[in-house]
């Protein structure tokens, strides 16, 4: 016979001045099964628990139902008190008589009478709620990075100094990501390349991270805490080991004109290459696609004059699998989107160069070694514009969101661009400016009133040549909406920044999910920033959202700290709400017959297969089973199943009746 | 084939030649173009500036007509009626209300079956079949002019890239003519205030014309009938309104109707065309300068 404790608690105002709790309790203590029925201010205070505690010990009770709020907000609350006063605590439920009830309806019998009902639908419950007990999850305490950009650096020289191994994947040749392509960085004017190329030989030289650069993940199997991923190391074509970095094959490398992506399209390389001079790893890898050899089977002059005999043409990508419990996604953003306006000619006409271009013709590592000159004719712009907005914020043509980052990086390069060139004229055309954040909006300020940039409020219509010039057509919306024409000899498009090009394909291969942009989602966008839906899985960077280099350290010092936290235990716990598969005495041993539809639809690949065997070892039958480490107890399983065999603890279909039924 | 054909007023009077052209070209095609039963005005600026209501049902009357007739298609030539029909379409089937207030006003059922489409879009379905009906390639440098209401509003926009439409390069690209890039392809040309502003609308279009010369055009190409008005028989207004030395430069260019190129490609002759009418003669020479005219001193082109 059950012997349930019902407890309403007032909170407050909140419930209290809406349903009439007394009376609830009342109704509630006429139920059967209802031991003890009571009603309290403040239910989840000290002596509100108390109350609880005293009735399980004194009533002998055998479930515990309280009236409150949600059960998001108090339920492991009340379940301790209810596991210290003896009682397992999933024999605690929560009828949520605030956010269901009081708050939504307005004061009168009819809102008593639901919350009522509300109440008796978890008593019948809890009725036939079993004792349930945790489940412990081992870890494995190395963690995988993905992505090599300031992100993927902070986060694993981060989990590494907190004492635990790290695997750092990057595809490029070498780490340092966008961050080192850049030139200075606001609000500060630090030199980018000054504070993060330390950090990228720090991360080379720590004893806890393996580097694997010119790599990507092929694939992660697994779940919390017990991930297997595996890695392809493309073919660098060169022997890491025997390779000394000393650059002789670059000389000699026949293909010098392939547009340099470090360079961002404004300088060239060779076929064999690094990145850049500050490189980590200083490694050459060949660019199979350009090099002379392999397109037409002559060549080798990197062969011939390389000291060490280092280059092996016949190199074979490698697939490496490593154990890890948790994961950081770090994989970055792009800034290639120039198609939103073709109007403004970018690719068409020279001068009209993005942001990112701009910074490597700012930056004294660039192909102008910091001078500002113009990619056509390499003479140095006395007028300049820069086109705020060029793709973000404009849901007609380009992308709705804000990319945040070029309000600030614009009034960067025009004030670069001043100190530069002192009789220069620049230009600014936008439409708001966002500045939110230490000492940006000072920064701004200074571009437009020490360096006499001209920031005008308007869009920009059309851009064409004439006369050597490209003549900015647009509009200031301050000044009486006029017309305004800019003869400029260079200009700045700050495309909108978006997700990587194959962020859903990896989205996929990790099994988190993602947003309309592509861009992949936290947890939750305010409680939960660097977590994922997936557990175990951590997200630092722009590969989230569009953010800047101070945010995107943040976040990544965040995700480290959460997989350390975890990493400081041996073992994980987790709710018991999870499915299971129903098992028999033989000879039926359970009522599962194998379809696996359950398979098919499960999100979190949590179904695995059962052989059932007799004692001769003669295959009986293969069933379904839940593997409880994986399972998010979403339940789509339950519904699935033909043959009713799968439940889900905490929520099985008879309790789920049973609270119906109750109504 | 068959499809549904809207001519408008333009197209019965001072654009007679737009209307001859268009037929010409569909029977080389063997397109039969089905004249839309009884239609009426579109409104056109009239209705819009006075009465929302009436500028709706002015065009709902056409549209339900074509969809007694059984039409799915209408092929609309001239761009302030495509915007028209095409503006009443969308603004009716986003609006129940307004749908029913309009049907009860033009006393017709209306159910938005009929799809509207202007001269671009129409042949462009077909921009594959042209060089084979090519007997003359046209090879001469043209401006494409797009003038206002074939990009805008987007909702209704017969072209995918509203800032730089590519739709009727494409048209001409297909019949042997090389379509230049050129600044002025979607501004104002001054549209209606040709009447009233005649002044503006000269000073508007000088810069249209005057930036397709300098970029070596040899013909302006156009799908509008307003369009066709203001570059060619406003022409002596643009002159006037041209600084002194650029007046001879910028007289002898004729504005061409897209179907007019495409007809002369199909090696249909002049005046079946209706080339004869126009305000600036067509002249252009058979066989095209070999070399471009140097463009106005940019790099990039």
């Amino acid at each position: 016979m059950p012997r349930i404790g019902v407890f309403i608690c007032h909170c407050g105002e909140n419930i209290g001045a809406t349903v009439d709790c007394e009376v609830v309790a009342q109704a509630a203590g006429r139920l059967p099964g209802v031991a003890h029925a009571v009603d309290y201010k403040y239910m989840c205070s000290d002596p509100g628990q108390s109350l609880i505690k005293e009735a399980i010990r004194e009533k002998r009770l055998t479930g515990v139902v309280v009236g409150a709020c949600s059960p998001r907000m108090h339920e492991p609350t009340f379940r301790r008190a209810c596991a210290e006063a003896g009682l397992n605590p999933f024999l605690c439920e929560m009828a949520n008589l605030r956010e269901h009830c009081s708050w939504v309806h307005e004061k009168g019998e009819v809102t008593t009478q639901k919350a009522i009902d509300l109440v008796r639908m978890l008593v019948e419950k809890v009725k036939r709620n079993r004792p349930l007990t945790p489940i412990r999850v081992p870890i494995t305490k190395r963690a995988l990075v993905l992505g090599g950009g300031i992100a993927g650096i902070q986060a694993a020289l981060d989990i590494a100094n907190a004492g635990h191994k790290v695997v750092l994947v990057e595809r490029d040749p070498s780490i340092g990501g966008h961050m080192a392509q850049l030139s200075e960085t606001f609000p500060t004017l630090d030199c980018s390349q000054c504070i993060l190329t330390p950090r990228m030989v720090e991360v080379a030289q720590h004893p806890d991270i393996t580097l694997y650069t010119y790599s990507e993940l092929e694939s992660l199997d697994g779940f919390i805490g017990n991930f297997r991923a595996t890695i392809r190391k493309k073919a660098r074509s060169v022997d890491e080991s025997l390779c000394t970095g000393c650059g002789a094959c670059i000389q000699k490398c026949a293909q010098k004109k392939i547009p340099s992506e470090f360079n961002a399209g404004l300088g060239r390389r060779t076929a064999i290459y690094v990145p850049f001079p500050q490189a980590v790893p200083n490694k050459p890898v060949i660019d199979r696609a350009r090099c002379t050899y392999y397109k037409s089977g002559r060549c080798k002059l990197c062969e011939k004059v390389c000291p060490t005999k280092a280059i092996r043409f016949d190199q074979e990508d490698e697939l490496v699998t490593i154990d890890v419990g948790a994961v950081v996604v770090a994989t970055g953003y792009d800034v290639k989107a120039t198609s939103f306006f073709p109007e403004y000619g970018y690719g068409e006409y020279k001068d009209v160069i993005t942001g990112l271009q701009f910074e490597r013709l700012a930056s004294a590592s660039g192909p102008t070694l910091g001078e500002i000159r113009r990619p056509s004719d390499n003479e140095v712009p006395k007028k300049i514009v820069f086109i705020a907005c060029a793709g973000s914020r404009d849901p007609a043509k380009g992308i709705h969101y804000c990319s945040k980052i070029c309000c600030m990086y614009t009034a960067k390069h025009a004030m670069l661009y001043s100190h530069k060139v002192h009789d220069g004229e620049a230009y600014v055309f936008y439409m708001d400016i966002r500045a939110g954040g230490k000492m940006y909006e000072e920064f701004v300020r200074r571009a437009v009133e020490e360096d006499h940039v001209r920031y005008v409020r308007g869009r920009v219509s059309r851009i064409y040549p004439k006369n050597g010039k490209l003549i900015v057509k647009g509009v200031d919306t301050l000044l009486n909406s006029r017309p305004v024409e800019v003869e400029a000899d260079l200009v700045v498009l700050a495309t909108a920044m978006t997700a990587q090009p194959d962020a859903e394909d990896l989205a996929q291969k990790l099994k988190v999910s993602y947003d309309g942009d592509k861009f992949l989602n936290e947890a939750h966008p305010k409680l939960r920033p660097v977590e994922m839906n997936t557990a175990g899985i951590f997200v630092a960077g722009a590969c989230q959202a569009p953010k800047d280099i101070p945010e995107t350290v943040a976040q990544a010092s965040g995700a480290a700290s959460k997989v350390a936290g975890m990493f400081s235990r041996d073992e994980l716990s987790r709710e018991p709400v999870v499915a299971v598969v129903n098992r028999q005495p033989p000879p039926v041993w359970s009522t599962c017959v194998g379809c696996f539809l359950c398979e098919t639809a499960c999100a979190y690949q949590a179904i695995e297969r059962e052989e059932i065997r007799g004692r001769d070892g003669g295959l009986i039958r293969t069933i379904a089973k839940v593997n409880e480490s994986v399972c998010q107890g979403c339940g789509t399983c339950v519904a699935l199943c033909r043959s009713k065999s799968i439940d889900l603890q905490g929520y099985t279909n008879e309790q789920v009746y049973a609270e119906l039924l109750a109504l | 084939m068959r499809i549904g054909f809207f001519p408008g007023c333009s197209l019965e009077g001072s654009s007679r030649e737009y209307l001859e052209s268009i037929r010409e070209v569909a029977a080389v095609l063997g397109i039969e173009l089905a004249e839309i039963p009884d239609w009426n005005c579109c409104g056109a600026t009239a209705a819009h500036t006075l009465n929302h209501r009436l500028a709706l049902a002015l065009p709902a009357r056409t549209l339900a007509l074509a969809e007694q007739a059984g039409l799915d298609e209408v092929v609309v030539p001239c761009s302030a009626c495509y915007n028209r029909l095409a503006g009443t379409r969308h603004e009716l089937l986003h609006d129940e209300a307004l749908r029913q207030q309009i049907t009860d006003i033009i006393e017709m059922n209306w159910h938005g079956a009929t799809r509207v489409l202007n001269v671009l879009e129409w042949l462009n379905r077909v921009v594959g079949e042209l060089p084979g009906h090519v007997s003359a390639p046209f090879g001469h440098r043209v401006a494409c002019y797009y003038g206002c209401y074939l990009t805008r509003p987007k909702a209704l926009a017969a072209c995918r890239r509203i800032e730089d439409p590519t739709e009727m390069d494409d048209l001409v690209r297909a019949v042997g003519a090389e379509p230049i890039r050129w600044a002025y392809k979607v501004e104002c040309c001054g549209a209606g205030l040709s009447v009233s502003r005649t002044e503006s609308v000269a000073r508007l279009s000088e810069r249209i014309v005057s930036d397709a010369v300098e970029r070596g055009a040899e013909a302006i190409v156009v799908a509008c009938p307003m369009c066709h008005t203001n570059l060619d028989l406003r022409r002596d207004a643009i002159l006037a309104a041209a600084p002194p030395g650029g007046r001879s430069r910028i007289a002898g260019i004729p504005v061409l109707y897209v179907t007019q190129v495409v007809g002369l490609a199909m090696g249909v002759s002049l005046r079946p065309l209706g080339l004869h009418r126009h305000h600036v003669p067509v002249r252009l020479s058979a066989a095209p300068p070999s070399v471009a005219p140097a463009a106005a001193g940019e790099g990039e082109e």
